[in-house]
């Protein structure tokens, strides 16, 4: 953690990533939403796999996510305690989605099903 | 007192400047912490005639003067002001605002610009929460609970202004909480390591780690919200295949640590005022300084024992009953130190120790019963009954409030360079407690017998005359509490006005606060000042010229 060696760093300035670079980054995120875009048209129902456009889309949206985090927010090059702070919140995340999804898929054996009109009308059309 | 002031010694924060201007610009976290405490105690004021209200409303079963739905758009409004507007910027962002940089011996926080627009997203929150009112008003609780705030036919009309008032004052809230997180690990003065800081300062990093992580959930949720009430989104809507259970995960995976935003600055509060006022070193100092962290922590992991009897499956609710347990143990251990460190330490029985002591005995009540409140079998009787009103309002108002004005009474001769009266003050605070537990202790007792909360009226309710004993008692509480507040209020106002001087240390701390003048200069320190031990007194004695502490002359200041 910080201390008093720490305390003053006016002078410094951060980490200088070349313009190249940046743009090289930037187009590998182009090319991975074109990816994404890619994946969306596919059918994988032929393949029996109807999940897996679903996956494939959050599989690169996550590594996306990562080379940003790396390169454009500087995590590469800064001090480790920034990213563990960093991948700390991500778990307060993914505890927050667990533990409320785990919990979603509990009770649903549970519920009784309504039957307003709104209710009739969406099962209708997810069961067509 | 050796005490570091600028080269002039009548120059201070309050005279450095003159103006309205000077004050509503101003990026000095001194006076950005002292407009703070104004705003958050009008609207302490404000929440305290709401409060008045639902208890004479509650005088007679059939209830006083107000109609159903007014009486449920008092609780809506009482609850939010208190949490939104007065508890949860209290501490941090008025006492902590003027005390934390000067605890440091820095010169303000890491980024005064953005402290003062945290005070500027405060006062928008309130206009909203002011437009909420105008616009129909709120009657769904401030929970804001699904599928009642979404239903346009039922609830009133401010529930959109209301939900952005409380987008804005989370925003508020995550600079707040930025900020000091950041002043913590970049300002600290030389000497000063992590376990050499105030134990003030531990309880407002642990409350900054939480603003942030937990603040931005809420933030969405609400957002959320405003888009299922303005075009019906289905996501909370169970007409629409939306799950209202899922908004209450969202909503409690803030608002439960938002209790802790609450409690543990009160925390690090009631550590200094226990440690001063009886003139003994801190027992337990890392035990403190490592609970602040744990309940922070566990205090992320048991939003689900608000939703035992909210459809919550089995299995959550096993896990997070267990969980909710956990907390008592960080809470014990501060008790645990704060009675050790009273143990053979020569107590100053003065208004913020009365405070102190008050907080110690409510908090214990307050966390013990939220035992019988985790506990499954228990729960299923006690939820949503007065029993948890009493609960809460033990551990939110008894403990978190009461920790405040202990810690405005302990630094009000800095804030303001005058001494209140301290009979008063005494008076005023044995008031408080007694009109407290009066007030709350007979909801534990109704609530127990089946009371339920948020009912307008009860003449329904088989055991009615009983309740509307408990129900008196309660009111008659409530009016001690009262009278006890307005004395408060008066003699602190007077002494701002013709109060004596305060000399630069008149309790005897040793923390960096205390070694600048009262009221601190503009820019706190004129050289940064060395650090030692802040809890050890046996350097300091009582000057009598002064009326305050002075450093022992056969005393060696640190860095020397």
């Amino acid at each position: 953690m910080s201390n008093n060696d720490s305390t003053h760093h006016d002078d410094q300035i951060g980490h200088i990533v070349p313009i190249k670079f940046l743009v090289l980054i930037c187009a590998i995120l182009l090319f991975m939403t074109a990816v994404t875009v890619w994946v969306s048209r596919y059918d994988f129902t032929e393949i029996n796999i109807a999940e897996m456009g679903i996956i494939m889309a959050l599989f690169v949206a996550t590594v996306k996510a990562t080379i940003v985090g790396l390169y454009f927010m500087h995590l590469r090059w800064d001090r480790p305690f920034i990213g563990f702070v960093f991948v700390g919140s991500i778990l307060f995340v993914v505890l927050f989605i667990a533990l409320a999804l785990t919990d979603t898929m509990e009770y649903q054996p549970e519920i009784i099903k309504g039957d307003t009109p709104k209710v009739t009308e969406a099962m209708d059309k997810l069961t067509h | 007192m050796t005490t570091l002031t600028t080269s002039n010694p009548n120059d201070n924060y309050l005279n450095h400047t003159r103006g309205i201007l000077s004050w509503l610009f101003t990026v000095d976290h001194k006076r950005i912490g002292i407009m703070y405490l104004v705003c958050v105690l009008l609207a302490f004021l404000l929440g305290g005639i709401f409060a008045m209200m639902l208890r004479f409303q509650l005088l007679t079963p059939e209830g006083t003067f107000m109609t159903q739905d007014q009486y449920n758009q008092a609780f809506t409004v009482h609850g939010a002001i208190m949490v939104f507007l007065v508890i949860i910027p209290a501490v941090p962002a008025a006492l902590g605002n003027f005390v934390l940089p000067i605890m440091l011996g820095a010169k303000d926080v890491a980024f005064p610009k953005l402290n003062l627009f945290s005070w500027y997203l405060w006062i928008f929150g309130l206009v909203f929460f002011l437009i909420a009112l105008g616009t129909g008003g709120i009657d769904t609780g401030w929970t804001f609970y699904t599928p009642y705030s979404i239903d346009k036919a039922s609830s009133m009309g401010g529930v959109i202004p209301a939900l952005i008032g409380a987008f804005i004052l989370g925003f508020s809230s995550i600079f707040t909480g930025m900020n000091f997180i950041v002043t913590i690990h970049r300002l600290r003065p030389k000497g000063m390591t992590w376990f050499k800081m105030p134990l003030f300062l531990w309880g407002t990093y642990a409350t900054a780690i939480i603003q942030v992580l937990a603040t931005p959930v809420v933030g969405i949720t609400l957002l959320l919200l405003i888009v299922e009430r303005a075009v019906g989104i289905g996501i909370f809507d169970p007409a629409m295949g939306g799950d209202p259970v899922l908004y209450q995960h969202f909503f409690w995976f803030y608002s439960h640590p938002a209790v802790y935003i609450m409690i543990l600055p009160a925390m690090g509060i009631i550590s200094e005022l226990i440690s001063v006022h009886s003139h003994r070193h801190i027992f337990g100092y890392k035990f403190i300084a490592y609970s602040s962290i744990a309940i922070a922590m566990f205090g992320f992991l048991v939003w689900g024992h608000h939703m035992f009897t909210a459809g919550q499956s089995q299995l959550m609710n096993i896990i997070f009953s267990l969980i909710t347990f956990s907390v008592s143990i960080p809470s014990a251990v501060k008790v645990f130190n704060w009675l050790a460190t009273l143990y053979k330490g020569s107590i100053s029985l003065n208004t913020p120790m009365l405070y102190a002591l008050s907080f110690i005995f409510i908090f214990t009540i307050g966390g013990l019963t939220g035992l019988y409140c985790a506990t499954l079998a228990t729960d299923i009787h006690l939820h949503d009954s007065y029993f948890i009103v009493a609960h809460f309002h033990y551990v939110m108002m008894g403990s978190a409030l009461i920790g405040f004005l202990g810690g405005i009474h302990h630094w009000w001769p800095k804030m303001t360079g005058k001494m209140y009266n301290e009979n008063w003050g005494r008076f005023s605070a044995i008031l408080v407690f007694v009109g407290f537990n009066v007030t709350f202790f007979s909801q534990f007792m109704m609530g127990s017998k089946g009371m339920p909360r948020r009912y307008a009226t009860y003449d329904m309710l088989p055991n009615a005359e009983l309740f509307q004993v408990y129900h008196i008692w309660s009111t008659v509480g409530s009016v001690v509490l009262a009278i006890g507040f307005v004395i408060c209020a008066l003699y602190l106002i007077q002494s701002v006005f013709s109060g004596k001087k305060a000399p630069a240390n008149p309790w005897g701390g040793r923390s960096l606060e205390w070694q600048c003048s009262s009221p601190p200069p503009w820019d706190n320190f004129a050289e940064q000042p060395e650090v030692g031990d802040c809890y050890d007194y046996s350097v300091l004695e009582w000057n009598e010229e002064e009326q305050g502490y002075d450093w022992k002359k056969d005393a060696v200041h640190p860095g020397e």
